[in-house]
Protein backbone atom coordinates (compact mmCIF):
# COMPACT_ATOMS: atom_id res chain seq x y z
CA UNK A 1 0.00 0.00 0.00
CA UNK A 2 2.92 2.73 1.13
CA UNK A 3 4.99 1.38 -2.36
CA UNK A 4 1.58 2.30 -3.99
CA UNK A 5 1.22 5.88 -2.63
CA UNK A 6 5.20 6.17 -2.88
CA UNK A 7 4.12 5.89 -7.05
CA UNK A 8 2.11 8.36 -7.26
CA UNK A 9 4.14 10.90 -8.00
CA UNK A 10 6.19 9.19 -10.61
CA UNK A 11 2.39 8.21 -12.50
CA UNK A 12 1.28 12.47 -12.13
CA UNK A 13 4.54 13.13 -13.78
CA UNK A 14 4.56 10.89 -16.42
CA UNK A 15 0.78 11.60 -16.98
CA UNK A 16 2.41 15.28 -17.33
CA UNK A 17 4.74 15.00 -19.79
CA UNK A 18 2.82 12.60 -21.66
CA UNK A 19 0.12 15.15 -22.29
CA UNK A 20 2.49 17.98 -23.03
CA UNK A 21 4.40 15.29 -25.72
CA UNK A 22 0.85 14.50 -27.39
CA UNK A 23 -0.99 17.47 -26.97
CA UNK A 24 0.70 19.39 -29.77
CA UNK A 25 0.27 16.77 -32.16
CA UNK A 26 -3.11 16.46 -31.38
CA UNK A 27 -3.89 19.72 -31.55
CA UNK A 28 -2.61 19.61 -35.11
CA UNK A 29 -4.80 17.11 -36.25
CA UNK A 30 -8.32 18.35 -34.64
CA UNK A 31 -7.46 22.10 -35.96
CA UNK A 32 -6.87 20.46 -39.40
CA UNK A 33 -10.30 20.12 -39.66
CA UNK A 34 -11.75 23.73 -38.25
CA UNK A 35 -11.68 27.00 -39.33
CA UNK A 36 -9.08 29.65 -38.83
CA UNK A 37 -11.54 31.02 -36.10
CA UNK A 38 -12.11 28.09 -34.60
CA UNK A 39 -8.01 27.75 -34.21
CA UNK A 40 -7.40 30.63 -33.05
CA UNK A 41 -10.25 30.11 -30.63
CA UNK A 42 -7.63 26.77 -29.50
CA UNK A 43 -11.54 24.49 -30.25
CA UNK A 44 -10.45 20.90 -28.90
CA UNK A 45 -12.64 18.76 -31.15
CA UNK A 46 -12.74 17.90 -35.01
CA UNK A 47 -14.93 20.58 -36.46
CA UNK A 48 -16.19 20.12 -40.22
CA UNK A 49 -14.44 22.31 -41.97
CA UNK A 50 -11.59 19.70 -43.42
CA UNK A 51 -12.75 19.97 -46.96
CA UNK A 52 -12.94 24.03 -46.70
CA UNK A 53 -8.89 23.96 -45.67
CA UNK A 54 -8.42 21.36 -48.22
CA UNK A 55 -9.82 23.61 -51.02
CA UNK A 56 -7.84 26.62 -49.35
CA UNK A 57 -4.45 24.66 -49.24
CA UNK A 58 -4.67 23.46 -53.05
CA UNK A 59 -5.66 26.78 -54.60
CA UNK A 60 -2.55 28.04 -53.55
CA UNK A 61 -0.11 25.11 -53.47
CA UNK A 62 0.62 21.97 -55.43
CA UNK A 63 0.09 19.83 -52.50
CA UNK A 64 0.07 16.47 -54.97
CA UNK A 65 3.42 17.81 -56.89
CA UNK A 66 4.83 18.66 -53.73
CA UNK A 67 3.97 14.82 -52.43
CA UNK A 68 5.31 13.11 -55.70
CA UNK A 69 8.77 14.98 -55.08
CA UNK A 70 9.12 14.59 -51.41
CA UNK A 71 8.03 11.16 -52.25
CA UNK A 72 10.82 10.70 -55.16
CA UNK A 73 13.80 12.12 -53.49
CA UNK A 74 13.07 9.97 -50.38
CA UNK A 75 12.73 6.56 -51.57
CA UNK A 76 15.67 7.53 -53.87
CA UNK A 77 18.37 8.92 -51.09
CA UNK A 78 17.02 5.60 -49.47
CA UNK A 79 17.48 3.10 -51.78
CA UNK A 80 20.92 4.35 -52.37
CA UNK A 81 21.76 5.24 -48.93
CA UNK A 82 21.25 1.66 -48.12
CA UNK A 83 23.25 0.06 -51.03
CA UNK A 84 26.49 2.91 -51.04
CA UNK A 85 26.81 2.46 -47.15
CA UNK A 86 26.04 -1.25 -46.46
CA UNK A 87 28.44 -2.34 -48.96
CA UNK A 88 31.52 0.17 -47.72
CA UNK A 89 30.42 -1.17 -43.89
CA UNK A 90 31.28 -4.78 -45.19
CA UNK A 91 34.02 -3.94 -46.88
CA UNK A 92 35.87 -2.23 -43.91
CA UNK A 93 34.98 -5.02 -41.86
CA UNK A 94 35.42 -7.70 -43.66
CA UNK A 95 38.53 -6.84 -45.69
CA UNK A 96 39.78 -5.57 -42.98
CA UNK A 97 43.49 -4.14 -43.35
CA UNK A 98 45.62 -0.86 -42.17
CA UNK A 99 44.65 1.46 -44.78
CA UNK A 100 41.07 0.60 -44.75
CA UNK A 101 41.32 1.47 -41.15
CA UNK A 102 42.73 4.72 -41.60
CA UNK A 103 40.14 5.78 -44.68
CA UNK A 104 37.40 4.81 -42.23
CA UNK A 105 38.74 7.41 -39.87
CA UNK A 106 39.07 9.66 -42.29
CA UNK A 107 36.02 9.26 -43.69
CA UNK A 108 34.44 9.36 -39.50
CA UNK A 109 35.90 12.79 -39.42
CA UNK A 110 33.30 13.86 -42.10
CA UNK A 111 30.67 13.35 -39.07
CA UNK A 112 32.23 16.63 -37.80
CA UNK A 113 32.06 18.83 -40.79
CA UNK A 114 28.40 21.01 -40.32
CA UNK A 115 26.58 21.38 -43.14
CA UNK A 116 27.12 24.71 -43.44
CA UNK A 117 30.46 24.37 -44.06
CA UNK A 118 29.60 23.19 -47.48
CA UNK A 119 26.39 24.24 -48.61
CA UNK A 120 28.02 26.89 -51.07
CA UNK A 121 30.35 25.15 -52.87
CA UNK A 122 27.39 22.45 -53.10
CA UNK A 123 25.13 24.91 -54.93
CA UNK A 124 28.02 26.21 -57.03
CA UNK A 125 29.10 22.37 -58.07
CA UNK A 126 25.53 21.50 -59.08
CA UNK A 127 24.60 24.73 -60.38
CA UNK A 128 27.98 24.26 -62.67
CA UNK A 129 26.77 20.61 -64.15
CA UNK A 130 23.24 22.16 -64.44
CA UNK A 131 21.52 20.37 -61.81
CA UNK A 132 20.18 22.69 -59.62
CA UNK A 133 15.96 22.11 -59.54
CA UNK A 134 17.27 18.23 -59.73
CA UNK A 135 16.75 15.04 -57.57
CA UNK A 136 20.27 14.17 -57.89
CA UNK A 137 21.52 17.23 -56.62
CA UNK A 138 19.32 16.72 -53.33
CA UNK A 139 20.30 13.13 -52.62
CA UNK A 140 23.52 12.73 -54.08
CA UNK A 141 24.96 15.11 -51.06
CA UNK A 142 22.88 12.81 -48.14
CA UNK A 143 23.61 9.07 -50.03
CA UNK A 144 26.64 7.99 -48.20
CA UNK A 145 26.63 8.90 -44.31
CA UNK A 146 29.49 8.10 -41.99
CA UNK A 147 26.98 7.35 -39.65
CA UNK A 148 25.28 4.56 -41.76
CA UNK A 149 28.57 3.36 -42.75
CA UNK A 150 29.50 2.46 -39.29
CA UNK A 151 25.87 1.20 -38.67
CA UNK A 152 26.41 -1.23 -41.15
CA UNK A 153 30.54 -2.43 -39.78
CA UNK A 154 28.94 -3.08 -36.50
CA UNK A 155 26.80 -5.14 -38.08
CA UNK A 156 29.12 -7.02 -40.22
CA UNK A 157 30.91 -7.32 -37.21
CA UNK A 158 28.48 -10.01 -35.90
CA UNK A 159 28.50 -11.83 -38.97
CA UNK A 160 30.24 -15.11 -38.69
CA UNK A 161 33.48 -15.38 -40.38
CA UNK A 162 32.91 -18.89 -40.63
CA UNK A 163 30.00 -18.52 -43.24
CA UNK A 164 32.29 -16.44 -45.18
CA UNK A 165 35.08 -18.74 -45.44
CA UNK A 166 32.56 -21.73 -46.16
CA UNK A 167 30.94 -19.80 -48.84
CA UNK A 168 34.44 -18.91 -50.25
CA UNK A 169 34.80 -23.05 -50.32
CA UNK A 170 32.00 -23.72 -52.36
CA UNK A 171 33.51 -21.31 -55.24
CA UNK A 172 31.34 -18.22 -54.53
CA UNK A 173 32.58 -14.68 -55.91
CA UNK A 174 32.71 -12.07 -53.32
CA UNK A 175 30.13 -9.65 -54.64
CA UNK A 176 27.98 -12.69 -54.32
CA UNK A 177 28.72 -13.52 -50.67
CA UNK A 178 27.69 -9.78 -49.72
CA UNK A 179 24.94 -10.49 -52.01
CA UNK A 180 23.44 -13.59 -51.03
CA UNK A 181 24.60 -14.55 -47.28
CA UNK A 182 25.13 -11.16 -45.76
CA UNK A 183 22.20 -9.14 -47.05
CA UNK A 184 19.55 -11.18 -46.26
CA UNK A 185 20.59 -12.05 -42.79
CA UNK A 186 20.97 -8.78 -41.70
CA UNK A 187 17.60 -7.71 -42.72
CA UNK A 188 17.09 -6.16 -39.52
CA UNK A 189 19.70 -3.30 -40.05
CA UNK A 190 18.95 -2.62 -43.30
CA UNK A 191 15.31 -1.94 -41.94
CA UNK A 192 16.56 0.07 -39.14
CA UNK A 193 18.60 1.87 -41.41
CA UNK A 194 15.97 2.31 -43.91
CA UNK A 195 13.97 4.14 -41.28
CA UNK A 196 16.43 6.74 -40.00
CA UNK A 197 17.53 7.58 -43.76
CA UNK A 198 13.74 7.68 -45.11
CA UNK A 199 12.59 9.57 -41.86
CA UNK A 200 16.03 12.47 -42.66
CA UNK A 201 14.93 12.43 -46.22
CA UNK A 202 11.46 13.27 -46.01
CA UNK A 203 12.05 15.94 -43.26
CA UNK A 204 15.30 17.70 -44.66
CA UNK A 205 14.59 21.70 -45.11
CA UNK A 206 17.94 23.59 -45.38
CA UNK A 207 19.51 21.76 -48.55
CA UNK A 208 16.69 20.94 -50.72
CA UNK A 209 15.72 24.62 -50.05
CA UNK A 210 19.02 25.62 -51.42
CA UNK A 211 19.19 23.48 -54.48
CA UNK A 212 15.52 23.44 -55.74
CA UNK A 213 14.64 26.84 -56.67
CA UNK A 214 11.81 26.37 -58.88
CA UNK A 215 8.81 26.26 -56.90
CA UNK A 216 7.37 23.87 -59.42
CA UNK A 217 9.73 20.81 -57.52
CA UNK A 218 9.78 21.32 -54.14
CA UNK A 219 9.22 19.12 -51.18
CA UNK A 220 6.75 19.27 -48.43
CA UNK A 221 8.68 20.81 -45.60
CA UNK A 222 9.23 23.18 -48.19
CA UNK A 223 5.59 23.65 -49.30
CA UNK A 224 4.34 23.94 -45.67
CA UNK A 225 6.95 26.45 -44.98
CA UNK A 226 6.42 28.71 -47.97
CA UNK A 227 2.59 28.55 -47.24
CA UNK A 228 3.07 29.53 -43.66
CA UNK A 229 4.94 32.73 -45.01
CA UNK A 230 2.04 34.58 -46.37
CA UNK A 231 0.27 37.90 -44.91
CA UNK A 232 -2.47 36.31 -43.93
CA UNK A 233 -2.10 32.79 -42.47
CA UNK A 234 -4.81 30.43 -42.55
CA UNK A 235 -4.18 28.22 -39.85
CA UNK A 236 -6.84 25.68 -40.38
CA UNK A 237 -5.31 24.89 -44.22
CA UNK A 238 -1.67 25.14 -42.67
CA UNK A 239 -2.47 22.50 -39.88
CA UNK A 240 -3.76 20.18 -42.36
CA UNK A 241 -0.77 21.12 -44.76
CA UNK A 242 1.61 20.34 -41.73
CA UNK A 243 -0.60 16.59 -41.27
CA UNK A 244 -0.07 15.90 -44.60
CA UNK A 245 3.28 16.64 -44.80
CA UNK A 246 3.89 14.37 -41.17
CA UNK A 247 1.50 11.54 -42.15
CA UNK A 248 3.84 9.35 -43.99
CA UNK A 249 7.01 9.68 -41.20
CA UNK A 250 3.99 9.31 -38.22
CA UNK A 251 3.20 6.03 -39.76
CA UNK A 252 6.24 4.47 -40.23
CA UNK A 253 6.77 5.59 -36.88
CA UNK A 254 3.64 3.47 -35.54
CA UNK A 255 4.68 0.59 -38.38
CA UNK A 256 7.95 0.23 -37.47
CA UNK A 257 8.80 1.45 -34.03
CA UNK A 258 10.62 -1.18 -32.96
CA UNK A 259 13.41 -1.09 -35.25
CA UNK A 260 13.08 2.42 -35.65
CA UNK A 261 14.28 2.50 -32.02
CA UNK A 262 17.01 -0.57 -32.60
CA UNK A 263 18.34 1.38 -35.51
CA UNK A 264 18.98 4.63 -33.25
CA UNK A 265 20.55 2.49 -30.75
CA UNK A 266 22.27 0.25 -32.89
CA UNK A 267 25.14 2.41 -33.46
CA UNK A 268 26.20 2.44 -30.00
CA UNK A 269 26.39 -1.34 -28.85
CA UNK B 1 32.96 -0.12 -29.55
CA UNK B 2 34.10 -3.89 -29.07
CA UNK B 3 37.39 -4.58 -30.95
CA UNK B 4 37.56 -7.27 -33.39
CA UNK B 5 37.63 -11.19 -32.47
CA UNK B 6 39.86 -13.58 -33.56
CA UNK B 7 37.98 -16.11 -35.47
CA UNK B 8 38.89 -20.06 -35.78
CA UNK B 9 40.33 -20.24 -39.23
CA UNK B 10 39.34 -24.10 -41.08
CA UNK B 11 42.54 -25.55 -42.06
CA UNK B 12 42.28 -25.52 -45.42
CA UNK B 13 41.46 -21.83 -45.58
CA UNK B 14 44.51 -19.80 -46.64
CA UNK B 15 45.49 -18.29 -43.40
CA UNK B 16 44.65 -14.89 -42.62
CA UNK B 17 47.68 -12.71 -41.67
CA UNK B 18 46.12 -8.70 -41.49
CA UNK B 19 50.20 -7.28 -41.12
CA UNK B 20 51.85 -9.66 -43.02
CA UNK B 21 53.37 -7.80 -45.73
CA UNK B 22 52.07 -7.37 -49.12
CA UNK B 23 54.73 -9.24 -51.59
CA UNK B 24 54.16 -12.68 -49.30
CA UNK B 25 50.01 -12.25 -49.90
CA UNK B 26 48.89 -14.77 -51.94
CA UNK B 27 46.90 -14.58 -55.12
CA UNK B 28 43.87 -15.04 -53.13
CA UNK B 29 44.76 -12.27 -50.45
CA UNK B 30 45.57 -9.75 -53.08
CA UNK B 31 42.34 -10.59 -55.17
CA UNK B 32 39.91 -9.73 -52.21
CA UNK B 33 41.98 -6.69 -50.85
CA UNK B 34 41.17 -5.21 -54.24
CA UNK B 35 37.55 -6.69 -53.95
CA UNK B 36 37.41 -4.53 -50.50
CA UNK B 37 38.74 -1.40 -51.95
CA UNK B 38 36.07 -1.73 -54.59
CA UNK B 39 33.55 -1.99 -51.84
CA UNK B 40 34.81 1.36 -50.41
CA UNK B 41 35.37 3.22 -53.28
CA UNK B 42 32.01 4.43 -54.00
CA UNK B 43 31.18 5.54 -50.22
CA UNK B 44 34.69 7.28 -49.61
CA UNK B 45 34.19 9.29 -53.25
CA UNK B 46 30.83 10.32 -52.82
CA UNK B 47 31.94 11.58 -48.61
CA UNK B 48 35.38 12.88 -50.36
CA UNK B 49 33.28 14.64 -53.54
CA UNK B 50 30.49 16.02 -51.37
CA UNK B 51 32.03 16.45 -48.32
CA UNK B 52 36.01 17.16 -47.86
CA UNK B 53 36.38 18.69 -51.13
CA UNK B 54 33.31 21.85 -50.75
CA UNK B 55 35.00 21.95 -47.42
CA UNK B 56 38.19 22.82 -49.20
CA UNK B 57 36.00 25.10 -51.31
CA UNK B 58 34.74 27.29 -48.95
CA UNK B 59 38.34 27.69 -46.95
CA UNK B 60 39.39 29.27 -50.65
CA UNK B 61 35.76 31.25 -51.32
CA UNK B 62 36.47 32.97 -47.63
CA UNK B 63 39.23 34.70 -49.12
CA UNK B 64 37.06 35.81 -52.40
CA UNK B 65 34.82 38.97 -52.79
CA UNK B 66 32.65 39.51 -55.34
CA UNK B 67 28.76 39.80 -56.52
CA UNK B 68 27.10 36.24 -58.07
CA UNK B 69 29.86 33.82 -60.22
CA UNK B 70 32.44 37.61 -60.23
CA UNK B 71 34.64 36.33 -57.37
CA UNK B 72 38.02 37.82 -57.32
CA UNK B 73 40.57 37.14 -54.14
CA UNK B 74 40.35 39.62 -51.53
CA UNK B 75 43.02 42.34 -50.36
CA UNK B 76 44.23 41.54 -47.92
CA UNK B 77 42.85 37.75 -48.13
CA UNK B 78 41.36 37.65 -44.70
CA UNK B 79 39.09 40.91 -45.70
CA UNK B 80 35.68 38.71 -45.27
CA UNK B 81 37.19 37.70 -41.77
CA UNK B 82 37.75 40.91 -40.45
CA UNK B 83 34.01 42.04 -41.28
CA UNK B 84 32.79 39.04 -39.42
CA UNK B 85 34.21 41.06 -36.42
CA UNK B 86 32.43 43.82 -37.08
CA UNK B 87 29.49 42.19 -37.78
CA UNK B 88 26.59 42.65 -34.95
CA UNK B 89 24.12 40.56 -36.42
CA UNK B 90 26.66 37.76 -36.51
CA UNK B 91 27.92 38.39 -33.16
CA UNK B 92 24.15 38.36 -32.12
CA UNK B 93 23.06 35.16 -34.02
CA UNK B 94 26.41 32.94 -32.53
CA UNK B 95 25.20 34.40 -29.17
CA UNK B 96 21.68 33.39 -29.76
CA UNK B 97 22.80 30.03 -30.89
CA UNK B 98 25.01 29.57 -27.54
CA UNK B 99 22.61 30.62 -25.14
CA UNK B 100 20.31 28.02 -27.08
CA UNK B 101 22.81 25.49 -26.84
CA UNK B 102 23.31 26.06 -22.74
CA UNK B 103 20.18 26.39 -21.72
CA UNK B 104 18.82 23.69 -23.51
CA UNK B 105 21.18 20.33 -23.87
CA UNK B 106 21.25 20.26 -20.10
CA UNK B 107 17.79 20.47 -19.14
CA UNK B 108 16.96 18.01 -22.07
CA UNK B 109 19.59 15.42 -21.47
CA UNK B 110 18.68 15.67 -17.71
CA UNK B 111 15.08 14.66 -18.22
CA UNK B 112 15.56 12.23 -20.98
CA UNK B 113 17.89 10.62 -18.68
CA UNK B 114 14.90 11.04 -15.48
CA UNK B 115 12.41 9.75 -17.88
CA UNK B 116 14.54 6.82 -18.71
CA UNK B 117 15.33 5.76 -15.65
CA UNK B 118 11.53 5.56 -14.54
CA UNK B 119 10.85 3.70 -17.46
CA UNK B 120 13.27 1.18 -16.75
CA UNK B 121 11.45 0.45 -13.55
CA UNK B 122 10.10 -3.61 -14.80
CA UNK B 123 7.30 -2.96 -12.59
CA UNK B 124 6.17 0.32 -14.27
CA UNK B 125 2.79 -0.12 -15.57
CA UNK B 126 1.78 0.82 -19.06
CA UNK B 127 5.34 0.89 -20.20
CA UNK B 128 4.94 0.93 -24.30
CA UNK B 129 2.29 3.73 -23.84
CA UNK B 130 4.26 5.73 -22.25
CA UNK B 131 7.40 5.38 -24.15
CA UNK B 132 5.16 5.65 -27.36
CA UNK B 133 3.94 8.85 -25.99
CA UNK B 134 7.13 10.59 -25.36
CA UNK B 135 9.30 9.80 -27.83
CA UNK B 136 6.30 10.58 -30.03
CA UNK B 137 7.75 14.82 -31.74
CA UNK B 138 10.28 12.90 -33.00
CA UNK B 139 8.02 11.32 -35.50
CA UNK B 140 7.13 14.80 -36.56
CA UNK B 141 9.57 16.74 -39.05
CA UNK B 142 11.48 19.86 -37.72
CA UNK B 143 9.73 22.47 -40.01
CA UNK B 144 6.31 20.76 -38.89
CA UNK B 145 6.85 21.24 -35.47
CA UNK B 146 8.07 24.45 -35.96
CA UNK B 147 4.93 26.08 -37.65
CA UNK B 148 2.40 23.86 -34.96
CA UNK B 149 4.45 25.73 -32.17
CA UNK B 150 4.26 29.00 -34.38
CA UNK B 151 0.40 28.61 -34.50
CA UNK B 152 -0.29 27.68 -30.57
CA UNK B 153 2.25 30.30 -28.92
CA UNK B 154 0.74 33.24 -31.95
CA UNK B 155 -0.57 36.10 -29.58
CA UNK B 156 -4.61 34.65 -29.74
CA UNK B 157 -3.28 31.02 -29.94
CA UNK B 158 -3.41 28.02 -27.87
CA UNK B 159 -0.96 28.43 -24.79
CA UNK B 160 -2.50 32.73 -24.11
CA UNK B 161 -5.76 30.85 -23.96
CA UNK B 162 -4.53 28.54 -21.43
CA UNK B 163 -2.88 30.58 -19.37
CA UNK B 164 -5.81 33.24 -19.17
CA UNK B 165 -8.40 30.54 -18.13
CA UNK B 166 -6.11 29.41 -15.41
CA UNK B 167 -5.64 33.37 -14.62
CA UNK B 168 -1.32 32.47 -14.79
CA UNK B 169 -1.60 35.90 -17.05
CA UNK B 170 -3.61 38.96 -17.32
CA UNK B 171 -3.26 39.86 -20.87
CA UNK B 172 -2.20 37.80 -24.36
CA UNK B 173 1.46 37.88 -24.04
CA UNK B 174 3.35 38.37 -27.62
CA UNK B 175 5.59 35.27 -27.26
CA UNK B 176 7.15 35.92 -30.86
CA UNK B 177 7.01 39.62 -30.76
CA UNK B 178 9.24 39.87 -27.82
CA UNK B 179 13.13 38.48 -27.85
CA UNK B 180 13.50 36.95 -24.39
CA UNK B 181 10.34 35.15 -24.98
CA UNK B 182 10.48 34.22 -28.79
CA UNK B 183 14.13 32.59 -27.34
CA UNK B 184 12.35 30.92 -24.78
CA UNK B 185 9.80 29.02 -27.05
CA UNK B 186 12.34 28.10 -29.60
CA UNK B 187 14.14 26.02 -26.11
CA UNK B 188 10.45 25.15 -25.37
CA UNK B 189 10.13 23.67 -28.62
CA UNK B 190 13.74 22.10 -28.72
CA UNK B 191 13.12 20.44 -25.28
CA UNK B 192 9.75 19.00 -26.55
CA UNK B 193 11.21 17.62 -30.06
CA UNK B 194 14.03 15.95 -28.76
CA UNK B 195 13.44 14.62 -25.09
CA UNK B 196 12.05 12.05 -26.03
CA UNK B 197 14.17 11.29 -29.07
CA UNK B 198 17.56 11.21 -26.58
CA UNK B 199 15.49 9.16 -23.72
CA UNK B 200 15.82 6.32 -26.39
CA UNK B 201 19.14 6.17 -25.98
CA UNK B 202 19.30 6.23 -22.81
CA UNK B 203 16.93 3.79 -22.26
CA UNK B 204 18.89 1.40 -24.56
CA UNK B 205 22.16 2.37 -22.50
CA UNK B 206 19.86 1.18 -19.18
CA UNK B 207 19.11 -2.24 -20.62
CA UNK B 208 22.34 -3.03 -20.75
CA UNK B 209 23.44 -2.38 -17.57
CA UNK B 210 24.27 -5.33 -15.69
CA UNK B 211 21.67 -5.61 -12.84
CA UNK B 212 23.60 -7.53 -10.37
CA UNK B 213 25.62 -4.10 -10.16
CA UNK B 214 22.52 -2.14 -8.89
CA UNK B 215 21.74 -5.41 -6.38
CA UNK B 216 25.12 -5.14 -5.09
CA UNK B 217 24.48 -1.30 -4.75
CA UNK B 218 20.95 -1.85 -2.62
CA UNK B 219 23.14 -4.56 -0.35
CA UNK B 220 25.74 -2.20 0.13
CA UNK B 221 22.87 -0.02 1.44
CA UNK B 222 22.62 2.77 -0.63
CA UNK B 223 19.55 4.77 -1.37
CA UNK B 224 17.93 4.55 -4.95
CA UNK B 225 19.48 8.61 -5.82
CA UNK B 226 23.10 7.27 -4.85
CA UNK B 227 22.62 4.02 -6.71
CA UNK B 228 21.42 6.56 -9.32
CA UNK B 229 24.56 8.67 -9.65
CA UNK B 230 27.43 5.92 -8.61
CA UNK B 231 25.80 3.23 -10.74
CA UNK B 232 23.86 3.70 -12.79
CA UNK B 233 25.22 6.81 -14.26
CA UNK B 234 29.12 5.37 -14.76
CA UNK B 235 27.71 2.69 -16.81
CA UNK B 236 25.26 5.20 -19.08
CA UNK B 237 29.01 7.13 -20.05
CA UNK B 238 29.34 5.87 -23.55
CA UNK B 239 25.74 6.88 -24.30
CA UNK B 240 25.78 10.13 -22.35
CA UNK B 241 29.01 11.15 -24.60
CA UNK B 242 27.29 10.35 -28.07
CA UNK B 243 23.74 12.55 -27.22
CA UNK B 244 25.96 15.29 -25.64
CA UNK B 245 27.92 15.23 -28.79
CA UNK B 246 24.99 14.65 -31.14
CA UNK B 247 23.03 17.72 -29.24
CA UNK B 248 26.13 20.18 -29.54
CA UNK B 249 26.18 19.07 -33.11
CA UNK B 250 22.67 19.58 -33.82
CA UNK B 251 22.28 22.50 -31.67
CA UNK B 252 25.07 24.67 -33.39
CA UNK B 253 23.58 24.29 -37.12
CA UNK B 254 19.70 24.74 -36.11
CA UNK B 255 17.95 26.48 -39.15
CA UNK B 256 14.30 24.92 -39.40
CA UNK B 257 13.33 26.29 -36.09
CA UNK B 258 14.71 29.31 -36.37
CA UNK B 259 13.48 30.21 -40.09
CA UNK B 260 10.12 28.76 -39.30
CA UNK B 261 8.62 29.08 -35.56
CA UNK B 262 10.22 33.11 -34.89
CA UNK B 263 11.76 33.96 -38.73
CA UNK B 264 14.39 34.97 -36.57
CA UNK B 265 12.79 37.76 -35.42
CA UNK B 266 11.66 40.37 -33.90
CA UNK B 267 15.16 41.77 -34.88
CA UNK B 268 16.74 39.22 -35.23
CA UNK B 269 17.06 38.21 -31.60
CA UNK B 270 16.60 35.03 -31.90
CA UNK B 271 17.96 34.34 -35.15
CA UNK B 272 20.44 31.14 -35.33
CA UNK B 273 24.60 31.27 -37.03
CA UNK B 274 23.10 28.78 -39.66
CA UNK B 275 19.94 31.06 -40.52
CA UNK B 276 21.97 33.94 -41.10
CA UNK B 277 24.22 32.14 -43.18
CA UNK B 278 21.75 31.38 -45.11
CA UNK B 279 20.28 34.67 -45.39
CA UNK B 280 23.67 36.49 -46.49
CA UNK B 281 24.28 33.20 -49.07
CA UNK B 282 21.18 32.71 -50.76
CA UNK B 283 18.60 35.73 -50.24
CA UNK B 284 19.03 39.25 -50.85
CA UNK B 285 22.13 40.53 -52.22
CA UNK B 286 24.06 36.80 -52.25
CA UNK B 287 27.42 37.09 -51.21
CA UNK B 288 29.41 33.88 -51.51
CA UNK B 289 32.60 34.51 -50.15
CA UNK B 290 31.63 36.45 -47.15
CA UNK B 291 29.06 33.52 -46.54
CA UNK B 292 32.16 31.24 -46.63
CA UNK B 293 33.70 32.50 -44.43
CA UNK B 294 30.82 32.88 -41.57
CA UNK B 295 30.53 28.99 -42.88
CA UNK B 296 34.19 28.41 -41.75
CA UNK B 297 33.81 30.63 -38.35
CA UNK B 298 30.88 27.77 -37.74
CA UNK B 299 32.83 24.93 -38.99
CA UNK B 300 35.65 25.82 -36.46
CA UNK B 301 33.03 26.25 -33.29
CA UNK B 302 31.90 22.94 -34.31
CA UNK B 303 35.32 21.13 -34.54
CA UNK B 304 36.55 22.73 -30.96
CA UNK B 305 33.65 21.73 -29.47
CA UNK B 306 33.89 18.26 -30.99
CA UNK B 307 37.23 17.98 -29.91
CA UNK B 308 36.86 18.88 -26.43
CA UNK B 309 33.68 16.48 -26.32
CA UNK B 310 35.92 13.41 -27.59
CA UNK B 311 38.73 14.48 -25.14
CA UNK B 312 35.94 14.46 -22.12
CA UNK B 313 34.44 11.23 -23.43
CA UNK B 314 37.84 9.42 -23.72
CA UNK B 315 39.24 9.73 -20.46
CA UNK B 316 38.79 6.74 -18.93
CA UNK B 317 38.52 6.16 -14.83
Amino acid sequence: MTRTLREVPKYVYLTLVALVSVAPLYFMAVSATNSTQDVLASRMWPGSHLLENWQTLTSQQDVGAAMYHSTVNAVLTTVLALVVSSIAGYGFEVYHSPNKDRLMWVLMLAMMIPFAATMIPLFQLFADFGMVNSSFAVVLPVIATPLLILMFRQSARSFPHEIIEAARMDGLREFSIFWRMFVPTMRPTYAAAAVITFMAAWNNFLWPKVILVKSTVQTMPMLISNFSAGYVIDYGALMLAVLIASLPTIVIFFVLQRSFVAGFTGVVK
Amino acid sequence: MSTMTPVVVPDRAPKKNRNAPKAKMSKDARRRSLTGWMFLIPAAALIGIMMFWPMLQALILSMKTGKGANLNFADPLWYNYERILHDDIFKLTVTNTLLYLVIQVPIMLISALLLANILNNPRLKLKGMWRTAIFLPAAISLVSYSLVFRTIFSTDGLVNDWLMALHLVDGPVNWLGQPNTARLVIILGLLWRWTGYNMIFYLAGLQNIDPTTLEAAKMDGAGPIRTFFSVTVPQLKPMIVLTVIMSINGTLQMFDESYNLTLGGPANTSMTMSHYLYKISFQNNPNFGYGAAVSYVILIMVAVLAAIQMKVGDKRD
